[in-house]
């Protein structure tokens, strides 16, 4: 079996966090983003990140990119760990590791021509390259994720969210990465808009031989465009698996209250579907509940849930599961 | 790649179109301040008061220390403002020919004002972009500067150091030069913080572009709106800065004089019925203000990123 | 008698580029009790609709046309009688709750102070109906957390905050405005099971605005899609579902990934969603639809009845769309 091309081992990104009303001597609140948390992403494979706001899933697309530190066990981008990177290194994983954010229009310069934002990552990393190369790749880049090239001179707010976000992702792919972080591409996008963007990347992606971790909320395009996806909770990673299996035969009952949450656009499937409803609100990471994250809310929990945190157990082939009670559980009436 | 089918069709057909010119936020900005009528006769005034000051000189028919003896002390009777006698805005106590100084304190009060705003967008917007942007100890620190050097009562230092010194227009410009940066460094800050965590900082960040390109490419264009209207509005500011000290007579010195300076005069010789020896210089000084007033607003609502 | 009756409805707005239409002759009528969904993605009007019902278009903004409900046109109301219908007859939710909450008031004296102005009730039971409300959207501890301030609840609920401010004075019509977009997926899951028994509970008509076409299919009677401020097709939301006949329904049925389906590759809506200052003068889906003939972006769209209760628009037969799209 080939190498990893990216290998997270128990992970944590911790934050400090300031206490209301805190002297300047007060020692921070520790807030963990995402804890003890493991997988391995194999070269041309797409991994879904899949989870409510605060399940850490944009901390650890950012440990991974290098932007946040991590403050427990390694990261390791082609054999080499993160924090023991040379400088030179450094600069080659900033090159080879891209991300495409979640709104379209913030994350361009709205100051700066289309042109200018996506040669930055080209000027930045091969400064030397003639100027006449340089909007020749730019040029072609635009092509390939279906813009105009003469609208090289355009300014970002002339341009549509969905527009926005292909300037984006063609910024990121302008240096040839190995591995494309996605967060959230497509969320902010219209429904119309969504289908053709995600097509987009699978497409790139085949093309060009490109890893990626897609992030997403939304679990039926995280599904759409894995191959395996990862179910986080507060931190902590939940489940784990091939996508199609994860969502047909959901094991760990978080996963199983994720799907029963989506709606699916079919009234009558809607009417024959019984959805339980997961009820409370997410615990507060300042002060996460004991042992498992999700035993708060959870509908299968016992007494010795609080005691330790479970282990990501290897229940069946590609499918881990953090949790003893875990079993098969259909929550989508077959199509 | 395989495209969608009509990107593809339209890709085709437009093929190698001639380049379209962007619209830049900038454009747009100077469109909505060109739709300003008032901020545009601000402008125009400016532009005028620019001309004068600049050119002004040419047709005056006396050196601005040329002292006419026969007027000296007698400008009351026969110094007025006068188109046939050459001293078109009349002369002052000493018969000195008050148009050519008019045009030279509108000169040094622009000067001044010019130079205060420039050194304050110059390295208010550098100190505070940096302090923003790099955050932490860094910003504490240079914050707290600040802090410290807005704490002390600049007017009384800088009357202190003129008297020390010696006056000097030197010394002025150090003085305006030393306080004028300060709240813009705060300004820029406060900014940089809200631009800081925009994603396309972090895309930068991301790719490895250096910090002080980010600075210098992501975060100072985008402050610099904000940066240019406050600019404006200092360049009044520091004019009656330096008109103050002028008028206590501490400011520019003679034979060169502002136009502080010349409305101090005027008002000594009040009750000696030459009124326009206060007249001239209050009025230019009052259309300075207000032009650039005008304009600061005019700008303001142009640049004003709640408009779009 | 249809409990409220929008007919005509033009929103135009007044922009440094000339007028713009946000809504484009509008028609439609929601029932006592009826759920109403309306669908339709930025730039179609959906927003502008709820806002010019409610009378809270944005200054530059204007309505023309007749939005009656129970016979009165809101649109030729003055201020104050219109605020009057607003809080006692129609209530609304918006996408942000912090929107519709002061966040420097306490939620007590915010809920009391509509139940003092509206029914004359007294502060103390005023608070106690709040409190009683609160209890109805399932907040736990109601009694004990009404006195703290917006910003101390979580996301959902606030939201449950705003449908109990929404059901103070126990309106007919309850507007759902993306009721459910900034919140997570399980929290939306409980939002929408609480609007469901609400609307059993409190007999109201729900007119929910969305994007999402799954809650829809959970939750609506009826569906309207909406695209550059018209009304493509209208109908009971299963037979919009399960047989679309407007080529715009059709294709974003088809674009959405769905959970319980297995697809390589979706299947797309070229181009992007419509500018509002410059659409065609026939259908404004014309430049974006497979099936547009010549004619489609200059000949005016006409609203036309299929069968019983339902409506299209849209040059192209039934039996037309669904051979060249392949669909049903």
């Amino acid at each position: 079996m080939a190498d990893p091309i990216l290998s997270i081992r128990d992970v944590s990104v911790t934050f400090d966090v300031r206490p209301q009303g805190a002297w300047p001597w007060t020692p921070s609140l520790k807030l963990h983003a995402v804890s003890k948390l493991s997988v391995d992403l194999m070269p041309g494979e797409t991994l879904g990140l899949v989870g409510e706001s605060g399940s850490g899933k944009s901390t650890l697309a950012r440990a991974v990119i290098g932007t946040i530190p991590h403050s427990g066990g390694r990261i390791t981008y082609e054999g080499r760990d993160l924090s023991e990177m040379t400088a030179q290194e450094t600069r080659r994983h900033r090159r080879d590791v891209q991300m495409v954010f979640q709104d379209p229009l913030a994350a361009l310069n709205p100051r700066m021509t289309v042109g200018d934002i996506i040669a930055e990552p080209l000027i930045t990393h091969e400064p030397d390259t003639p100027r006449k190369q340089v909007k020749a790749r730019v040029a072609e880049l635009m092509e390939k994720v279906g813009l105009l090239p003469n609208l090289i001179n355009r300014y970002p707010h002339e341009f549509s969210g969905g527009q926005c976000q292909r300037i984006g992702i063609a910024r990121a792919l302008i240096v040839k990465p190995k591995l494309l972080i996605c967060d959230e591409p497509v969320s902010a996008l219209d429904v119309s808009v969504q289908a053709q963007v995600v097509n987009l990347l699978k497409d790139l992606q085949a093309e060009m031989g490109l890893s990626m971790i897609f992030i997403a909320h939304d679990l039926s395009v995280v599904k759409h465009i894995s191959d395996r996806i990862m179910v986080m909770y507060l931190g902590c990673p939940m489940e784990v698996g091939l996508a199609k299996g994860v969502t047909a035969e959901p094991r760990h009952p978080y996963t199983q209250a994720l799907i029963s949450s989506v709606p699916i656009p079919d009234p009558v499937l809607e009417a024959a579907r019984e959805r339980p409803v997961l009820e409370g609100d997410l615990p507060s990471p300042l002060n996460p509940p004991s042992g498992c994250v999700f035993r708060t809310r959870c509908p299968k929990a016992q007494p010795s849930c609080a005691q330790a945190r479970p282990d990501m157990d290897n229940v069946a082939p590609d499918r881990f599961v953090a949790c003893p009670f875990q079993e098969v559980e259909k929550v989508l009436a077959d199509a | 790649m395989k495209l969608a089918e009509p990107d593809a069709k339209m890709l085709e057909e437009v093929g190698q179109l001639a380049e379209v010119r962007g619209r830049s936020l900038w454009a747009d900005a100077r469109a909505r301040f060109f739709r300003n009528k008032a901020a545009l006769a601000g402008l125009v005034v400016l532009i005028l008061i620019f001309i004068f000051a600049m050119f002004g000189g040419l047709i005056a028919q006396y050196e601005r220390d040329f002292v006419d003896f026969s007027l000296m002390g007698a400008n009351a009777y026969r110094g007025g403002p006068s188109i046939e006698t050459g001293h078109y805005f009349g002369v002052d106590i000493d018969g000195r020919d008050l148009y050519a100084r008019t045009v030279q304190g509108t000169r040094i009060s622009l000067l001044v004002g010019v130079v205060g705003a420039l050194v304050a967008v110059l390295v208010g917007t550098l100190y505070g972009a940096t302090a923003g942007y790099v955050g932490g100890r860094v910003d504490n620190i240079m914050m707290r500067t600040v802090d410290v050097l807005m704490s002390i009562p600049f007017m009384f230092v800088l009357i202190l150091m003129l008297v020390i010194f010696g006056r000097s227009i030197l010394m002025l410009f150090i003085g305006i030069g030393l306080i004028s940066w300060l709240d813009m460094a705060r300004i820029a800050r406060g900014q940089t913080l809200t631009i800081k965590n925009k994603e396309f900082v972090e895309a930068a960040v991301a790719t490895g572009v250096k910090p002080l390109t980010i600075i210098l490419r992501h975060v100072v264009p985008n402050l610099l709106g904000i940066v240019i209207v406050y600019a404006t509005l200092l360049v009044p500011q520091m004019i009656i800065f330096e008109s103050f000290i002028s008028y206590l007579g501490l400011g520019v010195q003679e034979p060169n004089t502002s136009l502080g300076a010349l409305m101090s005069l005027g008002t000594k010789q009040m009750n000696n019925g030459t009124l326009w020896m206060l007249f001239y210089p209050l009025f230019f000084f009052l259309i300075t203000l207000f032009a650039f007033f005008f304009v600061g607003d005019g700008l303001r609502d142009a640049l004003d990123p709640k408009d779009r | 008698m249809a409990l409220l009756d929008v007919s005509d409805l033009t929103v135009t707005f007044q922009t440094n580029d000339g007028p713009v239409n946000a809504v484009n002759g509008l028609s439609f009528d929601v029932s006592e009790k009826e759920t109403l969904a309306i669908v339709g993605e930025s730039g179609s009007g959906k927003s502008q609709t709820a806002f010019a019902i409610m009378g809270l278009l944005a200054k530059n903004g204007g309505a023309t046309g007749r939005v009656e409900f129970e016979g009165t046109d809101l649109l030729s109301l003055n201020k104050r009688q219109l605020n009057k219908v607003r809080s006692n007859q129609i209530g609304m939710i918006f996408q942000d709750p912090m929107t519709s909450l002061n966040p420097y008031i306490r939620v007590s004296d915010q809920m009391a102070e509509v139940l003092q102005l509206h029914k004359g009730l007294s502060k103390k039971d005023a608070i106690a109906e709040a409190v009683q409300m609160l209890d109805a959207v399932r907040i736990p501890d109601a009694k004990s957390r009404i006195s703290m301030f917006p910003h101390e609840f979580s996301g959902g609920m606030r939201q449950r905050i705003m449908i109990a401010m929404a059901l103070l004075c126990r309106p007919r019509l309850l507007i759902a405005d993306e009721p459910t977009t900034a919140l997570d997926v399980t929290v939306q899951a409980q939002i929408m099971k609480l609007l469901g028994e609400i609307r059993e509970e409190f007999n109201t008509a729900v007119i929910l605005i969305t994007h999402d076409l799954g809650i829809v299919a959970d939750f609506c009677d009826r569906t309207l899609v909406l695209y550059g401020g018209q009304i493509m097709e209208d109908g009971p939301t299963g037979e919009v579902f399960a047989d679309s006949t407007h080529p715009y329904t059709a294709g974003l049925l088809k674009a959405v990934p769905r959970l319980d389906r297995d697809t390589d590759s979706l299947q797309t809506i070229a181009g992007e969603p419509p500018d509002m200052s410059n659409l065609p003068a026939g259908c404004p889906f014309s430049p974006r639809c497979e099936i547009a003939r010549d004619y489609c972006s200059t000949r005016p769209l006409v609203l036309e009845p299929l069968g019983e209760d339902r409506t299209r628009a849209c040059h192209a037969s039934p039996a037309e769309m669904k051979q060249e799209m392949k669909v049903g």
